[in-house]
């Protein structure tokens, strides 16, 4: 690849004049040797995952194998028909999909991982239900899968992706800055204004521990997937509305790195602290373990 | 760059729950079956740091079997992977052990398959994807992510220089490479990772050279080759 941070990947969408989603293909291409239609092709069976895990979620049972998470992503389905939620129709739809793909997850089921299994549920949340909301083509939606990649890419090399590593911002947080950044160029956002969304919605995520009761990819890691893909619609919304990170993003994701490295290893997926620790987050551990460790 | 291309952020694509502890550790045990060149008798998987904390938990363990089977992140055997390997004869065997300086996600494989043995060493850095650090107690790093031969030999003189004559003969072009020594003139183990798809002849003519012992490749996206 030919760029290493935001600002690269910015320079050149703008000297190519192209999108980072276009611009993104262009270099898996070259990157690969494989044509376009193949590396498009990949990424367009990968939407194709994400739709279903989305329709399964939504309207399956989804309980998990520990027994200990499922069917919340249902739950939100019928509250916003039986009510008027407070996100609004749409927000809550994106929080919906979310959740959905997340305990499919949980389930043992089909998912991609964007950037993580830990924190698949968010852009599928948001694209998927932003997709019914503007009639966008899946074409469409496969490019702005490229944005988030490209997006993705930078926040890996630069800092971390995994909770092991640094911690939930660096899943979650990922995951909602690749949202947030792909969104704004989904709804016509400059690539400039794709990358003041990534900082706004990482600086959000910044301290995140990773803190899995259990040790299971489930409390409290799919609600967050529910509030990360609100918040890249929010972080969306304030880029396309001229807001700007101050803290250039490039900076945001040197930070994350900071912060990650100076984490303690019992808030780096070890199940050793946080919400892993409380009294009945001990208390799950102890019921699975005596269930034989295998929940 | 420790994550190469727009795949290794987006996907893969995989069964749940976790792409570093069940999608990584599904691929470090394919690594390691194809080091072995084949499906083991009998297995050690040891995890260490967060691996060993909350292996059962992500289904790690089972993940790892699945690889040792042959299994893809997305196989859905991945769910009964240790049943199933018990099944085809495997005797696996999963412990813990402290590695200290080490990744947080670090698993160790000590493999038999008839008078044949491996050992690999490797991590799950994110998102799925995986680093191996040691083969058979050689300390080199590749991806596993496209063609890369191992290739085991005496430490001599020229030795390097008629391997890359023969892949560059083949038009193939190595995306890097290693090399680590037991000893001065002892055995060593050179790592090549290719662009390209590597050909059963160039493999042939890899191992007729006077000082190679053993040519292997470990390709963890690509067809599985006996």
């Amino acid at each position: 690849m030919r760029f290493a941070t935001l600002a690269q990947l910015t320079e050149q969408c703008r000297e190519a004049q192209t999108t980072l989603g276009r611009y993104m293909l262009q270099e898996q291409v070259r990157e690969s040797g494989s044509t376009e239609a193949e590396v498009f092709g990949q990424m367009e069976s990968y939407y194709q995952v994400m739709k279903e895990a989305v329709r399964k979620g939504s309207t399956e049972d989804t309980r998990s194998r520990s027994g200990l998470t499922g069917g919340d992503a249902k739950r939100v389905m019928q509250y916003r028909e039986q009510s008027v939620p407070s996100l609004g129709g749409e927000a809550s739809m994106a929080l919906a999909y979310a959740l959905a793909v997340s305990e499919v997850n949980a389930s043992m089921g089909r998912i991609i991982a964007t950037p993580t299994a830990g924190s698949c549920g968010i852009i599928p949340g948001v694209f998927v239900s932003t997709q019914e909301r503007f009639g966008w083509s899946d074409a469409h939606m496969v490019e702005g899968l490229f944005a988030a990649g490209a997006i993705g890419y930078v926040i890996a090399n630069q800092s971390f992706i995994s909770g092991a590593e640094g911690g939930c911002q660096a899943e979650v947080g990922s995951a909602v800055g690749m949202a947030a950044g792909a969104l704004t160029e989904l709804r016509g956002g400059t690539p400039e204004q794709a990358v003041h969304a990534v900082g706004l919605a990482l600086k959000n995520s910044l301290g995140l521990i990773c803190d899995p009761v259990g040790g299971l990819v489930e409390i409290p890691c799919i609600v967050r997937n529910g509030f990360g893909a609100v918040t890249a619609l929010a972080a969306a919304d304030m880029a396309l509305a001229g807001v700007r990170s101050v803290i250039p993003s490039d900076e945001v994701i040197g930070v994350m790195k900071d912060i990650g490295a100076a984490m303690p290893e019992a808030h780096r997926e070890t199940a050793k602290g946080g919400l892993a620790q409380t009294p009945t987050g001990k208390a799950i551990l102890g019921e699975l373990r005596k269930k034989g460790g295998r929940p | 760059m420790r994550f190469k291309d727009v795949f290794s952020i987006m996907g893969p694509s995989m069964i749940g729950p976790s792409s570093s502890h069940t999608a990584g550790a599904a691929r470090l045990g394919l690594a390691a079956r194809q080091t072995l060149g084949g499906q083991p008798d009998e297995a050690d998987v040891i995890f260490s740091g967060s691996f060993a904390e909350t292996y059962m938990g992500h289904g790690t363990d089972l993940a790892a079997a699945a690889g040792l089977l042959g299994c893809a992140p997305d196989d859905v055997r991945i769910r009964d992977a240790i049943a199933l390997a018990e099944a085809a004869g495997m005797e696996l065997r999963f412990g813990t052990e402290l590695r200290l300086g080490g990744h947080p996600n670090t698993v160790r494989f000590a493999l038999r398959k008839g008078d044949r043995t491996a050992s690999l060493i490797g991590c799950s850095i994110g998102g799925g994807n995986v680093e191996i650090v040691n083969v058979d107690g050689f300390d080199i790093k590749f991806l596993a992510d496209c063609p890369t031969l191992l290739i085991d030999h005496r430490d001599m003189a020229g030795t390097l220089a008629a391997m890359t004559v023969i892949v560059g003969r083949a038009g193939l072009n190595i995306r890097a490479m290693e090399v680590d020594r037991q000893s001065r003139s002892g055995r060593a183990l050179t790592v090549m990772e290719m662009d390209q798809a590597v050909s059963d002849e160039v493999m042939r003519e890899l191992g007729a050279l006077e000082q190679v012992d053993r040519v292997r490749l470990v390709d963890l996206n690509g067809e599985e080759r006996a």
